[in-house]
């Protein structure tokens, strides 16, 4: 089993993410599971939102604590917010940031993504949680490019759907880039 | 025939399967967590997809009083309601059950104010045990939509008629993504027929529902629901059957789950199941003998089937999101009390566990194991208390 927990802030649609991941899993052919931390919602507050991937049918229902991989919404979050607790000893960041991720001193693995800029520049917003998706497939390889597109193509209608299909693909190639 | 499995949230897997129920009549008032389910439903019905009247209203209590009218008038009726609102329809669930209307409800399960709480747990639904409504937990959202033509099916039978409410755990199966096989509409007619009601509401021929009754006559009544609920036992039995035949899916008043050597038997309702299944699967590569005895139908109360699978046990636990202040777990109370007079009858021990939305862990069923196994476990206590601040 694959877990995956990821860190935002209100707003910032990271349940909206957990739920696209479980549905590009379930394309790739996995079991797959999403479920927010179920908090008082408000604009800003960090967030909690999780997604479980596995071969076989997923019956654990509690929160996730030892995760495989974390997804960090907002940098701004790794100063008020342990975002590597209980994080795999081989667990890996993804994080959006403009900064070079040697930067984050947390004793784990991690790969950065400005995916705010990706989005400003495709989507026209700063909402990047699809964008991330795309640099989360690119840099992990646990979804596939094709299912997170699914995934988005079916959440959005019209020039939506069109951008943020978009941003995924360059988030994607941006941070395989980056790997070379 | 298979369905095609989906993917989607659990409240929107309800919403689809009332809709392919095809409920005429639907009364709600939104409360969290269940507003995506009846969010889900108006639009749904905004949209012209189903032929289902929405009866907008002030109160939980008006929406259960707008489908009490409209099952006596002979609808097929649907709403959904959590914790306060289920507290507010107080009054109209008995009035439901002793008019013997089959209205049908998803209780998502949401712990009770004060404080205030809108995190899971079952106060609410058990709080209301003896209203005289079949009662269904669901482990996952599979269960969630099957459970619901399940329900209108016995509720509706002639001999039964009586109202019921499918649990569903409030966010942890509500607001959870993952696959469902959501009941195909042709298969769902052929289960399902259309409501044929006993006795209609109807101007030109006159009846009289929920009368005075004085006290030559009121115990007759309230046999004769007692007497009901009973009957809806093997009613269950019989319909889960039907549902087999046509969707391929199996259900019992209970489920069993490694329990035939068992020496420890968990018993619990709801989405902790699925984390107690993993638990156990744990502890027996440990070479424990540990079992879960699944409760999906606690009214009517399946009383031989626990008997069956606790007989042998060494030791039962059980697990419960709820307390009767000052006594235990309200389910503990019901196993202790029918097995009081079995002769051969093992110990038995409760826990109130994830009370207002604790999370339950693998590591805590297996510590409560633990704990048990040492005889260390009182005869009921809560689970995982933060003694630093009491």
């Amino acid at each position: 089993m694959i877990e995956i927990r990821f860190h935002g802030r209100g707003g910032q649609g990271a349940v909206t993410a957990a739920e696209l991941l479980a549905v590009a899993a379930f394309n790739d052919g996995y079991y797959s599971q999403a479920f927010p931390a179920f908090g008082v919602e408000r604009r800003g507050a960090p967030v909690l939102a999780f997604t479980r991937i596995n071969d076989e049918k997923i019956r654990v229902r509690s929160q996730i604590y030892s995760p495989d991989y974390v997804i960090v919404q907002d940098s701004t979050l790794v100063k008020t917010v342990n975002v590597v607790e209980g994080l795999k000893e081989d667990g890996m960041v993804v994080i959006n940031s403009n900064k070079d991720p040697k930067e984050f001193d947390i004793g784990r693995e991690i790969r950065a993504i400005d995916a705010t800029k990706i989005s400003l520049d495709v989507i026209g917003r700063p909402i990047m949680n699809t964008t991330m998706l795309g640099a989360f497939a690119g840099a992990t390889g646990v979804v596939s490019l094709e299912s997170v597109k699914k995934a988005v193509e079916n959440r959005f209608e019209g020039k939506l759907k069109e951008r943020n299909v978009r941003a995924v693909e360059v988030a994607y190639e941006k941070i395989k880039e980056d790997a070379r | 025939m298979m369905n095609e499995m989906q993917i989607l949230e659990g409240s929107k897997a309800v919403a689809l399967t009332v809709r392919s129920c095809r409920v005429d009549v639907i009364s709600a008032y939104p409360i969290t967590p269940q507003t995506h389910i009846v969010e889900d439903l108006a639009q749904m019905v905004a949209d012209g997809e189903t032929d289902a009247e929405y009866i907008k209203v002030e109160s939980e209590f008006s929406a259960l009083s707008a489908l009490v009218g409209a099952s006596a008038a002979g609808a097929r009726t649907y709403s959904s309601t959590t914790s306060q609102g289920l507290a507010l329809m107080f009054e109209v669930l008995f009035n439901a059950s002793g008019m013997r209307l089959p209205i049908v409800m998803t209780t998502v399960n949401r712990s009770l104010s004060a404080p205030l709480s809108i995190w899971n747990d079952q106060q609410d639904s058990i709080s209301v045990r003896d209203a005289g409504w079949i009662q269904l937990y669901a482990e996952n959202n599979q269960e969630t939509s099957d459970l619901l033509p399940i329900a209108y099916k016995v509720a509706e039978d002639k001999d039964i008629l009586l109202p019921a409410m499918c649990c569903m755990d409030g966010f942890v199966l509500t607001h959870t993504f993952e696959p469902v096989e959501i009941p195909e509409q042709s298969l769902v007619d052929e289960f399902l027929p259309s409501y044929q009601p006993k006795y209609v509401l109807d101007p030109k021929n006159p009846l009289t529902f929920g009368a005075y009754a004085d006290p030559s006559i009121y115990m007759e009544f309230r046999y004769q629901q007692h007497d009901a609920m009973l009957k809806a036992y093997e009613k269950f039995e019989e319909v889960a059957k039907e549902f087999e035949k046509v969707f391929g899916r199996k259900y019992d008043l209970v489920e069993e789950y490694k329990i035939e050597d068992a020496e420890i038997v968990l018993i619990s309702m709801g989405s902790i199941v699925g984390t107690m299944k993993d638990a156990v699967d744990e502890l027996r590569k440990g070479g424990e003998k540990v079992g879960i005895l699944k409760i999906i139908s606690y009214r009517p109360f399946p009383a031989e089937k626990i008997y069956e699978a606790i007989k042998d046990a060494k030791v039962v636990v059980v697990l419960e999101k709820d307390v009767s202040v000052g006594m235990e777990g309200g389910l503990l109370s019901d196993i202790k009390s029918f097995m009081y007079n079995r002769e051969d009858r093992p110990p038995i021990v409760g826990f109130s566990v994830g009370l207002g939305g604790r999370d339950v862990t693998i590591g805590d069923i297996k510590g409560l194991v633990s704990k048990v196994k040492r005889a260390e476990a009182e005869e009921f206590e809560f689970l995982n208390l933060r003694r630093e601040v009491l």
